[in-house]
């Protein structure tokens, strides 16, 4: 469904990613997972085309994205969820999900504000609010809920967890899990193993702008090392 | 004993209700290399900042070599000995390598207020010197703005150098490079420290290099010091395993 | 004691009618910002095409023939909506392209347009003032207090809080208005949702450009339809968003209210200094509260221009070409006319006046929107020293550049603590502020008569000394400037402009030096303009005008910032194609607005930077 090729980019004169690869099935979650700094959130941006690469190619059910705007990018159905959530502080939690809104696509259950609010109660409860009067976990929840509204057909979720109560990210992965079942398709990035290894299916792992390692979920779970090695110190 | 060149007691800022910093206190000895980190969000940045005066702390003393210097902007921490670097290099874009260096040593030399000599030889052998120690005297008439990402680090350096400094504050030294460069740049940042008694603070994110250099290791975890002593014995410690990977780790 | 209660009345009622109009304009200029970023100079054309439509559509055409009340109304929003249409069209056409360029370029671009539309108004509507109809219904007067207040002006008074209201209406219940409230947060952010911001942005210079020209046409039933309307509203509409704080509308009611009322209160209070009040709250919020009253900062960090390499030396044969052009003219000159004469005089003074405001701009990566101010304040103490102390022109000439850099000291001191746009707008202030001194100051300054006279001694009133004269002293500034740049100083300038992070961090104080380089640049623009005095004779408020600020922030524009041979060749080519456009034709204006939207679209480096080649 994704396949990211080669991929390079730079931050001005910064050289941040050496040529990632890495692919994402229809249906699958898939996560990257690595330090602060690993590249984590600018091979998010990249994709997105945020950050135009500097090289590589990124194809989307078999379409090339290059020269597209990040909002062509986000039409053909890649949902962003940015990794500081990025809520619009004025706007209410309707407010912010209208932004979102973009028309359904074929062969696919529209996502809905009422919709949404089943998948995340809380939101449901304060729909008046101004999104910069949340706390950190009903924001994560908004930002993911606002992107769905662009019935996208693979997430990019950029470090959902951080920051984030224990209880929180415990909800956050039920909701996720509701939307795997689902079938979207999600690339997840995360430096904290044991919430990503709760809903990935496979993990690529991302040292210094490469993917260094990649393998079934379960299996890096299984090796001790090689967490050790690419993510504590 | 020797006093520290940089000591930091009681360290804490609040942001908007978070203590980002919470009460972090050690000490730095001349010609150590202190490497500090910590997961995501640990509050790093803000106790970098709050260590180079770009922040003000609400609790707490840095004291340099012994005096406090707790509040002082950025550019009077230079005149007592500090020279830093940044994770994303900042030098002059437009001018040559050569007078970026020239410049940290008319400021070191308190001769910036000069309107009307002209400044093309003014320092120029000291600037050359400084540059050769970094392995970029071979480009000095070069624009900052057109050189490649490593040379500007390098640049950087060798103008946190200029005023004789007796404490380097490096942040993310190797971001951004070539993981191959990385070592390099260490090494001989390293050797500098060790031949000028330059003590080193850095935080890094590459493991190969904190672990590769640092001769003593600072974790922080939401704000507090969680672990202090040598590498190897950093690594060991559960907390900051448990820090990085998860409880189910 | 008897206290006129009545006459406070209907001053507080004319403060709101006047509110109201600047309201209607501040919003849409506020709007624009919010979501664009840009600071859109030709809303005041918009204003000036909404009177000059509305008169017409009025006066000819089916609504004429209507006739009536909704023959009248129909003509309003005509204008209104049409003016919202050219509004649209300008973002599509132009600034489309420019929305990742510098500021400065955007300025530029808008003001070129100022300059089109001039030219268009006159060719379409003549240089006659024109009177539109009173509007039906609303001729008459009533009495409030015992004292007969007109019907139109409580109608404006309602219009603006109406307006108001239909906006926010518009803003939080349409997806439009929810969309506009997220970009001004986040553009980028409300992109990755699939949000096309081309045809956002196009929504909002409509919506703005609307706004401006209903309230242009709501003007014509009280007061003459003029080629002035635009610069004179422009200006107060900067000082209303600025107050309010750039991008909010609850701002910029609030600040419409405070001006509108500084105007009608202040004329009863301090009849000498209306207009330098207005300023004087605005330069005390932007000092006291940079964001305005009720803006929030900039929420995304204006994006830095990418610092330009270093370009090399003039390239050989233009240098000598350059050296052998100024011998030619010094040559030359002997066989020349007074008219010639007088023309090169002026143009080493402008030469001299563009290379001074280079200094902040080029090296110190400051905007002035005001240099006038410094130009005047040195013709001014020519003048002054004349008419009062009967001083000659040497000491003049030697008392006006520190008469000038003293208030460059002074304003500068305020200013060189702000970026961007607010500097500029600091800056535009602080000189309407000296402007608004010359003319109503009128025991001192002669207003708007000026101070005549002011000639050259003996020896140097011909018109060829006076040039060498104007020609050596020019050189001589040009030169000092030039010494500056190459010192440790001007390093250090230049330091602190490319990363003012790494200057603080080698101990440099960012502050001092560009407060020095304002003081400085200012000083030579007071020479320039104590030279300007005496080779005119006269001194009149318009040498501190903001017509003026814009000759010099374009003739550096055009000539591009990074060298000091930029300003050199703009100055010389914006004066040159100004006079020679003036003589070949009637609409200069146009044509010259032409020219500088093609030099922003298609040579964004400058004249010089064009010639040169474009890597060192």
């Amino acid at each position: 469904m994704l396949a990211v090729d080669g991929l390079q980019a730079h931050y001005g004169r910064a050289h941040i990613l050496h040529g990632v690869s890495l692919d994402v099935a229809a249906g699958e979650v898939a996560c990257l997972l690595g330090r602060n700094g690993a590249g984590k959130s600018t091979t998010m941006k990249a994709i997105m085309r945020l950050l135009p690469p500097t090289g590589g190619s990124v194809r989307f059910e078999g379409r090339d994205l290059d020269g597209l705007a990040p909002h062509a990018v986000a039409r053909i159905g890649l949902g962003y969820v940015p990794e500081e959530r990025r809520i619009f502080p004025d706007l209410t939690v309707e407010e912010n999900l209208e932004v979102g809104r973009r028309p359904p696509r074929p062969g696919q259950a529209p996502w809905t504000a009422e919709r949404l609010y089943a998948l995340f109660p809380s939101l449901g409860a304060m729909k008046k609010r101004p999104g910069g009067r949340m706390s950190g976990g009903e924001q994560q929840m908004l930002a993911i809920a606002r992107t769905l509204m662009g019935n996208p057909r693979l997430l990019l979720l950029d470090e959902p967890s951080e920051g984030l109560a224990p209880v929180v990210v415990d909800r956050l992965a039920e909701a996720l899990l509701g939307l795997k079942a689902e079938g979207l398709a999600i690339l997840l990035s995360e430096q904290n193993p044991g919430f990503a290894a709760s809903i990935a299916d496979r993990a690529y792992l991302l040292e210094t702008g490469q993917i260094r390692h990649h393998g079934p979920m379960a299996a890096v779970m299984a090796d001790a090392g090689l967490r050790a090695r690419y993510l504590s110190v | 004993m020797t006093t520290p060149v940089l000591q930091a007691e009681g360290l804490t800022k609040t942001w908007g209700g978070v203590r980002a910093v919470d009460g972090v206190s050690f000490a730095l000895a001349p010609g150590e290399m202190l490497a500090l980190i910590g997961p995501n969000g640990a509050g790093k940045s803000t106790l970098f900042n709050l260590l180079n005066g770009q922040v003000r702390a609400d609790a707490g003393r840095v004291r340099l070599a012994g005096d406090d210097v707790t509040g002082l902007p950025p550019r009077k921490l230079w005149r007592r000995g500090v020279g830093r670097t940044f994770q994303i290099t900042a030098t002059f874009a437009s001018l040559s390598v050569a007078e970026n260096v020239r410049l940290a040593l008319l400021s070191h030399h308190r001769r910036v207020f000069s309107f009307l000599r002209p400044s093309g030889d003014l320092f120029a052998e000291e600037a050359k010197e400084l540059l050769d120690r970094v392995g970029m005297a071979a480009q000095l008439q070069k624009a900052c703005g057109v050189l490649a990402y490593g040379d500007l680090k390098r640049v950087e350096l060798a103008m946190a150098l200029a005023n004789r400094p007796r404490l380097l504050l490096m942040d993310e030294p190797t971001a951004g490079m070539a993981p191959e460069a990385r070592q390099a740049l260490m090494a001989q940042t390293a050797a500098i420290a060790q031949a000028e008694k330059i003590a080193v603070l850095f935080t890094e994110h590459d493991m190969d290099v904190v672990f590769g250099h640092a001769a003593r290791v600072m974790v922080l975890d939401r704000g507090r010091l969680i672990a202090e002593g040598a590498p190897e014995a950093v690594r060991a410690d559960p907390r900051v395993r448990e820090s990085y990977l998860g409880k189910q780790g | 004691m008897a206290f006129d209660w009545q006459g406070l009345v209907v001053q507080g009622l004319n403060g709101l009618a006047s509110a109201s109009s600047l309201f209607l304009v501040a919003s849409g200029l506020t709007v624009i910002f919010g979501v664009s970023r840009i600071v859109n100079f030709a809303h005041g054309s918009l204003y000036m095409l909404g009177a000059y439509l509305a008169w017409t559509l009025t006066a000819h055409g089916p609504f004429a023939e209507l006739g009536g009340f909704w023959g009248f109304w129909g003509a309003i929003l005509s204008a209104a909506l049409t003016v919202a249409a050219l509004g649209a069209l300008v973002e599509m056409l132009v600034l489309r392209r420019l929305y990742q360029a510098p500021e400065l370029f955007q300025l530029l671009a808008t003001f070129a347009l100022v300059l089109i539309v001039q030219d268009v108004a006159l060719l379409l509507w003549g240089p006659d003032d024109k009177f539109g109809p009173r509007a039906p219904l609303l001729r008459g007067a009533t009495e409030i207090f015992g004292a007969r207040f007109p019907l139109y002006e409580l109608f404006l008074i309602a219009v603006g809080p109406v307006v108001l209201g239909l906006l926010w209406l518009l803003l939080h219940r349409s997806r439009f208005g929810i969309l506009l409230r997220a970009a001004t947060h986040d553009r980028e952010m409300v992109a990755a949702l699939g949000v096309d911001q081309k045809r956002l942005f196009t929504g909002v210079f409509a919506l703005g450009a609307g706004l401006a020209g209903l309230g242009g046409a709501l003007q014509i039933p009280r007061e003459a339809v003029t080629l002035h309307m635009d610069m004179a509203v422009i200006v107060e509409a900067f000082v209303v968003v600025v107050i309010g704080g750039l991008g909010s509308l609850g701002g910029a009611a609030l600040a419409a209210l405070i001006i509108g009322e500084l105007h009608a209160f202040g004329i009863l209070v301090f009849p000498r200094i209306t207009l330098v009040l207005v300023f004087l709250v605005m330069a005390v919020v932007l000092v006291l509260r940079p964001q305005g009253l009720l803006g929030r900062g900039a929420a995304t960090a204006p994006v830095a221009a990418p610092a330009p390499p270093l370009p090399g030396p003039m390239p050989g044969p233009l240098r000598w070409a350059a050296i052998a052009a100024a011998v030619a003219l010094v040559g030359v000159a002997p066989f020349l006319g007074d008219y010639p004469l007088i023309l090169l005089a002026d143009f080493s003074v402008l030469v001299l006046f563009a290379a001074s405001l280079h200094l902040i701009m080029g090296p110190g990566g400051m905007a002035s929107f005001g240099h006038a101010a410094y130009f005047g304040a040195g013709a001014y103490a020519a003048a002054l020293l004349f008419k009062h102390l009967a001083a000659p022109m040497e000491v003049g000439l030697i008392a006006a550049p520190f008469a000038a850099g003293l208030v460059g000291l002074l304003f500068g001191w305020f200013c060189v603590r702000l970026s961007g746009v607010y500097a500029a707008m600091l800056t535009l202030a602080f000189a309407q502020i000296a402007w608004s001194i010359s003319f109503q100051w009128v025991e001192v300054t002669g207003g708007d008569n000026g101070i005549l006279g002011v000639w050259p001694s003996g020896w140097a009133r011909g018109r060829l000394v006076f040039f060498y004269l104007s020609l050596a002293l020019s050189a001589a500034g040009v030169l000092l400037l030039r010494r500056i740049i190459r010192a440790p100083f001007g390093l250090a300038l230049r330091a602190q402009r490319d990363s003012p992070l790494r200057a603080e961090a080698i101990g440099l104080d960012g502050f001092l030096l560009r407060w020095i380089a304002f003081a400085v640049s200012a000083a030579l623009a007071g020479l320039a303009g104590a030279l300007f005095a005496y080779g005119k004779g006269s001194v009149f408020p318009s040498f501190l005008g903001i017509p003026r600020s814009v000759d010099a922030l374009l003739m550096v524009l055009l000539g591009g910032v990074q060298t000091l041979t930029g300003p050199i060749v703009g100055a010389i080519a914006y004066a040159g194609l100004q006079e020679q456009l003036a003589r070949l034709t009637d609409c200069w204006r146009l044509v010259l607005g032409v020219v500088i939207l093609a030099l922003v679209l298609f040579f964004p480096r400058g004249l010089a930077g064009a010639f040169r080649r474009r890597d060192a």
